[in-house]
Parts: structure tokens; sequence; C-alpha cells
């Protein structure tokens, strides 16, 4: 599904040239969810990146569905891969209604159409199932919605189309504790529903192994640790932490991890 | 002042405002859309003006509409393409593409830097005729101006519900959000431009046309004159839905006239327009800034006060 092979990328701060990402392969299979876990800057967000196109990478090859998109640019990616970002205000136009940014999102029909009575009643269809009570402000402007309803149409706009490949960059750490739990409930649930093949960076251990099936550790822009299937059931959030150590000879910056 | 005098006045503010109006519209979806503050507007307004003013002259009135506009959209094309695939820097590709037009315009126009269209039959004096027959000649340029812009208006209104001006108004707002609906940011941006810069052409051939002449300075600071009228109209409708907003354009345009022509008739000269256009510019923009920081400015100072109480 997606094939992730030797990629490397690095960036230049002044003089000094630091490697994001360091040889990464990753094979996805069709259906898989997988979490991904890691201190900051270990390189998670710009695998994401690497893997959306937001930057063509320096060496190594990106397929998908066995389509080779190693040099492809971001917006046509975005057909088969969608994404959503810690900041809830990075997915949708705060300018334009809620119905308005679905209908980009959803982007049915030609250039020149407009957004017809079955669109609306699929949108409505869709924003209810986040029982925000949306549905019903679709004429409002997006920019006065909460961080947490922002997330929540933006997770829909994602999903809209269902994507071959879902990236969701730790999209509920920025949201308070209730909207977080509830976001990553409906996620969960449109991932089932549409079988989604989805990559999920999270700093909560504990959804790491409670989420989806396989978690992957990264390091110093180094895939450090892969389980699945009865390994990765028997794994508890202190035997991950005593891995990470083992590997990066260091603990996991406990600032941000949320070992709960 | 007579109430003739008041109608002859309000006339001609509706007139210059009308067709002014539509460079207001082009910023509308450039400035405010597209988030793209684009200078090319001076030159390509005059672009507009020579081209219309030179099809006319050869004998096809009608003709001069449809080449002006798209004179317009040719170099609103060169101003999006130096900025999206050549690495020019959005304010600059406007500059550049401004002091090219110059050349351009002159080279229209044989050489010269004045047309004159006295004995040219124009879109205006062609409908000045036909309203003959009803005695309504005295309007032919309101009649013009007024249809020009429902037309355009209404035009604008429906193109902006389009996928394609949902995504030209998002990527003002959210390129990154239009990047991941699978549209090309790029490709809305020059969009956006190529229909600006046709309306603010169709503005300057009409402008021409009214006044029967076009010199090289018909543009000269349209683009400040426009913006001005942009922010009034925001003042008035600017918060309110769509085609209200379209509607806030025109009426915004048709103030800034209204105040400029009444100036004019308390003796202000007229060389003051610019000057004039320019300061309600930057208190459009300057006084919601400073009302911002009023507080701020307001607690240092009393601040600054009680230390100096406290020192005495």
């Amino acid at each position: 599904m997606l094939r992730v092979d030797n990629i490397t990328k690095s960036f230049s701060v002044g003089t000094e040239t630091r490697r994001a990402l360091d040889g990464v392969s990753l094979n996805v299979k069709k259906g898989d969810f997988i979490t991904i876990i890691g201190a900051n800057g270990a390189g998670k967000s710009t695998l994401f990146n690497a893997i959306a196109g937001s930057f063509i990478t320096d060496s190594g090859t990106i397929s998908l569905d066995g389509r080779d998109i190693t040099l492809m640019s971001e917006y046509k990616r975005a057909h088969s891969i969608g994404r959503l970002f810690q900041d809830p205000m990075r997915g949708s136009a705060p300018g334009m209604t809620i119905e308005e940014n679905l209908a980009l999102a959803a982007g049915s029909g030609k250039w020149l159409s407009r957004v017809s009575k079955r669109d609306r009643e699929l949108f409505r269809e869709k924003v209810s199932m986040l029982g925000m009570g949306l549905e019903d402000r679709f004429d409002q402007s997006v920019g006065g919605l909460s961080g947490g309803q922002r997330q929540a149409l933006t997770l829909i706009m994602a999903t809209i189309n269902p994507p071959k490949l879902l990236l969701l960059d730790e999209h509920t750490a920025a949201l308070d504790p209730g909207a977080a739990e509830k976001i990553l409930r409906v996620t969960d649930s449109i991932i089932r529903e549409h079988n989604l093949t989805c990559l999920m960076i999270t700093h909560n251990m504990q959804s790491a192994l409670e989420l989806g099936n396989r978690t992957i550790m990264m390091d110093k822009g180094k895939i450090v640790t892969d389980v699945s299937g009865n390994e990765r059931a028997a794994l508890t959030v202190n035997d991950l932490l005593l891995r990470f150590r083992e590997i990066s000879g260091k603990a996991l910056d406990n600032d941000r991890m949320l070992l709960i | 002042m007579g109430l003739d005098q008041i109608l002859a006045l309000l006339q001609t503010a509706l007139e210059l405002g009308l067709i002014s109006s539509l460079t207001v519209l082009a910023l509308f979806l450039s400035y405010s859309m597209l988030n793209v503050c684009d200078l090319s507007t001076d030159g390509c307004f005059t672009l507009g003006a020579v081209v219309g003013a030179a099809v006319a002259i050869s004998g096809h009135p009608y003709l001069s509409i449809p080449a002006a506009m798209l004179a317009g959209v040719a170099s609103g094309f060169i101003t999006a393409i130096l900025q999206t695939k050549m690495g020019v820097n959005s304010l600059l590709a406007g500059i550049i593409v401004n002091t090219g037009l110059y050349s351009v315009n002159i080279a229209i126009m044989g050489g010269s830097s004045i047309l004159n269209m006295n004995k040219a039959d124009t879109v205006f004096t062609a409908v000045k005729s036909a309203l003959a027959k009803i005695n309504l000649s005295e309007q032919y340029k309101l009649a013009v101006a007024a249809a020009a812009v429902v037309i355009i208006a209404v035009l604008l209104g429906l193109f902006l519900k389009t996928r394609l001006g949902l995504a030209i108004r998002a990527t003002g707002d959210n390129p990154d959000m239009v990047r991941s609906s699978s549209i090309n940011p790029v490709f809305t941006t020059i969009i956006g431009l190529c229909v600006a810069n046709s309306f603010t052409a169709l503005s300057g051939c009409l402008l021409a046309q009214a006044q029967k002449s076009v010199n090289i300075d018909i543009g000269g600071g349209m683009v400040t004159i426009a913006l001005a009228s942009l922010l009034i109209g925001n003042v008035f409708l600017g918060k309110k839905k769509m085609p209200l907003r379209i509607a806030g354009m025109v009426l915004g345009a048709f103030v800034f006239r209204l105040v400029y022509t009444i100036a004019l008739r308390f003796n202000m000269p007229a060389f003051m327009l610019k000057l004039v256009s320019s300061v309600i510019v930057v208190a459009a923009i300057s006084i919601p800034y400073i009302k911002q920081q009023l507080p701020l400015i307001k607690r240092r100072l009393e601040s600054r006060k009680r230390e100096g109480n406290a020192n005495a």
C-alpha cells in the first residue's frame, strides 16, 4: 500500500546540516493503523511531510498503491492522502462558511459547479455524526468555531472522500481533554467505518498502544522500534519507555510524553 | 445650490463611481479574496483604456470591450506567473509589470502619450444614439456604466460560489487547506489575477471612452483610489454575506466619488484627489489597528505616571 524506501532529508540551519530523516524505510499494508511515537525532533512530523509531499526527499523512493509518488507535488498527492495537523487552524479556511469549506474538501464536480442539494445532504449527514450541532450552522464562518469544533470539521473534510492514506499528526494534542477524547473517538470510528489505512503520531503512550494494530518508535531520524501482533499486545507503557531508554541512551522527555 | 445642480452632481458621482467600481471589484478579488496586493493595477487600467481607445478608433466600438478585457487578462497572467512560477515577490511583480506596461501603453498609442476619440464611435456614442429615440440620451453614460457594473457584479457573485471561486477565496484565507483539497494554489492565483485584471482593464476602457480621450496618466493612483473605495465599502457591508459585500464595493466607489465631487464644489482643487485617497486608505487601515493598541498605550502612560508620583 504505502512503501517508503530508504528516504533521507537534511535541513541546513546556518552552517550546520541536520539529518532529519536518516534512511527511513516503512512498508504499510492496506488497512494498517500505525501509531508513531518518539521524542521531539525524532523526525515523526518530517516523515509525514515527506509522505505528504510538503518537501521532496533528498534520496530514496515513496510509492502509494504501487505508484511512485517520490517527485509528485503536494496538492496532487492530496487526492489520495488526507492529513490533520496539531494546529486546528491549519485545516480549514476561517473566512469561509462551514458549507463552503466542506464543498472545497469534497471537491466533487467541475470547476464551475456549485454546491448542489445532494452535496448539502451528504455534508449534513457527515457533520451530524460529530454530534456537535455543526450541521445547523452551515452558514457560519469557520473562524468563529472553537479549536475542537474546527479540528472535528477538518477530520470530516479530510475523510469526506475516504483517502487511501490518512496522516494524523498529534491532531488532538492542542485540544482540551474532553474535546481530544471526542475527536479521538470519532477518528477511530471513521477509520473503522472506511477501513482506512492510517498513520498517527501521538504523545500519549497509552493510546499509542491501545489504538491501531502496529506501533513505531522513531529516534534521530530513524525508525528504532516496530512492533505489532502478539508482541505489541503484551507490551506495556513501561516496556515502551524502557525500550526507548535502551535504544537512545536517554529517557523520553517527560514534559511532553503522557505516560498514563 | 439648486435641485438641478444637486442632481447633476449626483449623476457625475454615480457615473464615475460606477466606472471606477469595476476596479474596486478587481481589487476585491485580488486584495480581499486572494490576499494579493496587485500593484500592476494602475498600468493595467491604462492598458485597458489605450487598447479600448485604439480598437474603437479603428472603427470597432463593441470589439473594444472584449479587446481591453483580454489585454487585462494577459497583464494579470504575467503578474501572476512572475509571483507564482518565477520567484518574484508579489508586490515587486506588480511594480515590475506596472513599469513595463508604461512602454507597452505608449507603443499601443503609436508612440504618443495621448489619444483622442472625439470623432470615433464608442460604446457610449452607440448607446447615446439608441437612447435618443426614447429621449434619455442625457443618461447614456449612466446607462453604459450601470449595465457594465451590474453584469460584472452578478457574474462575480456567481463565480465566487463556484468550486473555482471558493478555491480562489480559500487561497487567500488558508493556502494549506487549498493544497490539501487537491487544488494547486498557483492555479487559483493565476485565474484570480487574470479575472481581476480583466475588470481593471474594462474599467479603464470605459473611463477613456466616457471622456473621449486617453492619456498615459489616466490610471495614475487608481490602486489607491480603488483601495480607498474598497475600504469604505467594507465599513458599510464588509461583514455581510457575499452578494452584499459585492454591492458594498460599488457603494464604496460611489461614496468615495460623491465625497470627492462635493469637495470639488467647495473649491477643493482637483489635484488633491490622490492625497485624499491616500489619507483615506491610511485612515481605514490604521484606525482599527491603533484602536486595538490604545488600551495598552493608556496602561503604559498610567503606569509611567504612577512611577513618577512614587518617585516624587
